[in-house]
């Protein structure tokens, strides 16, 4: 296939920037971690569920909300490519616009996956030292997680590029984006468990991608979970895979 | 068979009509011009002939493919030098350009060969490992440059090549752009509203206003057409019309600093026109340019049109990206 080369050209773009801004990898694993060690820690001291400390509850939450935060924004450098006309140059070139949308998804989500690794060598640490408990680091557990986490990347980035791809300022992506991520993420079960939610809350949290993803991994992490874990890479698949073909539709129809 | 066929070509951009039913044909290795004031459509051709804009009614055909319905074939024969940025400036120039290669499928031993080529054709090999966010305008729009000749396109775009370069560059990127046309017999389209530009590398020029084709034919054909040579006149008092009816006058015009006028031949003529002129002030003989051919077509000065942001202004936009 010709376009390789070309979704490679795509993906060595996103990856040298990515290495070349240190500061966003820095603030991109920090927040987390302050997430983490103060919402976690301090709430954790009066609380748990089912069992698990909060902290190690919350874990696989932040693990999510990285996710979620770090691969929806990437797409909005899609919009300042737009107002160079950096795009123009990709879209000129013979590269079909599915191997465009694919190359980007690929970028975007490397991008996320290191971040994503850093805090799960954090967690690691964490746990030699007894700060979290109950997490369990097998290479399966690892394996298990990190296949939920990629799959739930690539649907997320895969948002981020249509959301890009549809904008016309950086500004109005903000907006729109972190209207859309915020409810994700505290209609996840990130936070809380979901099994005694009020009534009304239900369907919400139900219908959000994010709770399946969430219950995935912390069913295999510290083994708490509402639905089967089989379910939940199921829903999480399909999600990533109906975002990959919106966002192809997208590409396809972008105006410039 | 020309190697581009553009048929009744329009673009609206709602009530406003950036294209107008375009008609032109391209023949192979020619360098053609198209050439007007900003805004009159010229970029906007571009654009949909490179594919990128669909137009709202109209065809082209461009190395034998339909713009519309072929357009990965037609993006697969063509190359482009944008008018505003578009390299990635956290990258180095040589990664802009190695971003270049993969991404039109050049294996790694050809895609070295060429970077290392037009890097020296541009004279940018001592910098290439900076990156972009520290070179100047004018070498960022030769990286760019040197990117668009790179995988050596059977027809090239390029949209105001030479827009905000220095004297020596533009030279430069002139003489190459001969050599390619003359040598890889690479067929050059060029958008400019440099009179010129147009005039040194051109072999043909269509003058475009208001999305419309005013005038085509070969820079030399043009200016004869419009003929001879312009006598310039600052005499106050002098009411321009009494030129219009002396048999060898083509054209009469008065501008902010005096008259001018076109004549089959001025040497001949200068002594009669200064006896109907009357006292004048000073008197200036110019020779026939693509300026004044403009101006005789469309009556309007060629820079008259909507200003646009420069260049550089562009780049310092770009600079805010990240």
């Amino acid at each position: 296939m010709s376009d390789l080369r070309g979704i490679y050209a795509l993906w060595y773009r996103e990856f040298k920037v990515f290495q070349r801004e240190r500061s966003r990898l820095v603030a991109s694993v920090a927040n987390p971690l302050l997430w983490l060690l103060i919402i976690g820690g301090g709430l954790g001291s009066v609380l748990s569920f089912g069992g698990i400390n909060f902290l190690s509850f919350l874990f696989p939450g932040i693990l999510l909300q990285t996710a979620l935060f770090s691969a929806v924004f990437f797409g909005v450098y899609i919009v300042w490519d737009k107002k160079i006309d950096f795009l123009k140059e990709v879209l000129v070139s013979p590269l079909s616009r599915t191997s465009i949308f694919v190359g980007k998804i690929l970028g975007g989500s490397t991008d996320t996956i290191i971040q994503l690794a850093i805090l799960f060598v954090f967690g690691y640490l964490f746990s030699l030292t007894n700060i979290i408990t109950g997490i369990s680091f097998t290479p399966v557990s690892v394996a298990v997680a990190i296949s939920f986490l990629f799959v739930t990347t690539v649907g997320l980035v895969s948002i981020g590029l249509i959301l890009g791809s549809q904008m016309e300022s950086p500004e109005g992506f903000q907006l729109v984006s972190s209207f859309l991520v915020t409810p994700m993420f505290f209609l996840s079960g990130a936070l809380f468990p979901i099994n005694n939610l009020p009534g009304w809350l239900t369907p919400f949290v139900l219908a959000n991608p994010a709770t399946y993803a969430v219950d995935g991994l912390r069913g295999t992490l510290v083994g708490l979970h509402q639905f089967n874990i089989g379910l939940d890479f199921l829903v999480t698949c399909i999600f990533a895979g109906v975002m990959i073909l919106l966002g192809t539709y997208a590409f396809r129809h972008m105006r410039l | 068979m020309p190697l581009i066929e553009i048929t009744n070509l329009c673009r609206k951009f709602g009530n406003l009509t950036a294209v107008d039913s375009l008609n032109l044909e391209i023949g192979e290795g020619e360098v053609f011009g198209l050439l007007g004031p900003n805004g009159a459509g010229k970029t906007t051709t571009l654009l949909m002939l490179t594919t990128l804009l669909a137009p709202t009614s109209g065809t082209a055909v461009v190395n034998g493919y339909n713009i519309a319905l072929q357009p990965d074939l037609v993006r697969k024969s063509i190359g482009i030098v944008f008018q505003d940025p578009s390299s990635d400036e956290t990258l180095t120039g040589y990664e802009n350009l190695k971003l270049h290669g993969l991404l039109y499928d050049m294996p790694p031993d050809l895609r070295e060969e060429r970077i290392a080529e037009v890097l020296a054709l541009v004279d940018l090999l001592p910098r290439k490992d900076d990156l972009v966010r520290k070179y100047s305008g004018g070498m960022r729009r030769r990286l760019e440059l040197a990117r668009g000749l790179m995988h050596h396109p059977k027809i090239l775009f390029l949209d105001e090549p030479t827009l905000g370069l220095d004297p020596q560059t533009r030279e430069h990127i002139w003489d190459y752009v001969k050599k390619l046309a003359r040598e890889k017999k690479i067929t050059i389209i060029l958008t400019t509203h440099y009179m010129d530009e147009a005039d040194r590398l051109c072999h043909r020029i269509a003058i475009i206003d208001q999305g419309k084709v005013s005038v085509l034919g070969t820079p030399r054909q043009l200016k004869q057409e419009v003929g001879g040579d312009i006598i310039h006149l600052v005499a106050p008092g002098c009411n321009p019309d009494r030129f219009r009816d002396l048999p060898y006058v083509k054209n009469v015009r008065e501008d902010d600093d005096g008259i001018s006028i076109t004549v089959q031949d001025a040497a001949r003529h200068l002594q009669e026109i200064l006896k109907v002129a009357g006292p004048v002030d000073s008197v200036e003989v110019r020779p026939m340019t693509l300026e004044n051919v403009f101006l005789h077509h469309t009556g309007r000065a060629i820079r008259e049109g909507a200003p646009e942001g420069s260049w550089a202004d562009k780049a310092m936009q770009a600079g805010a990206r990240r």
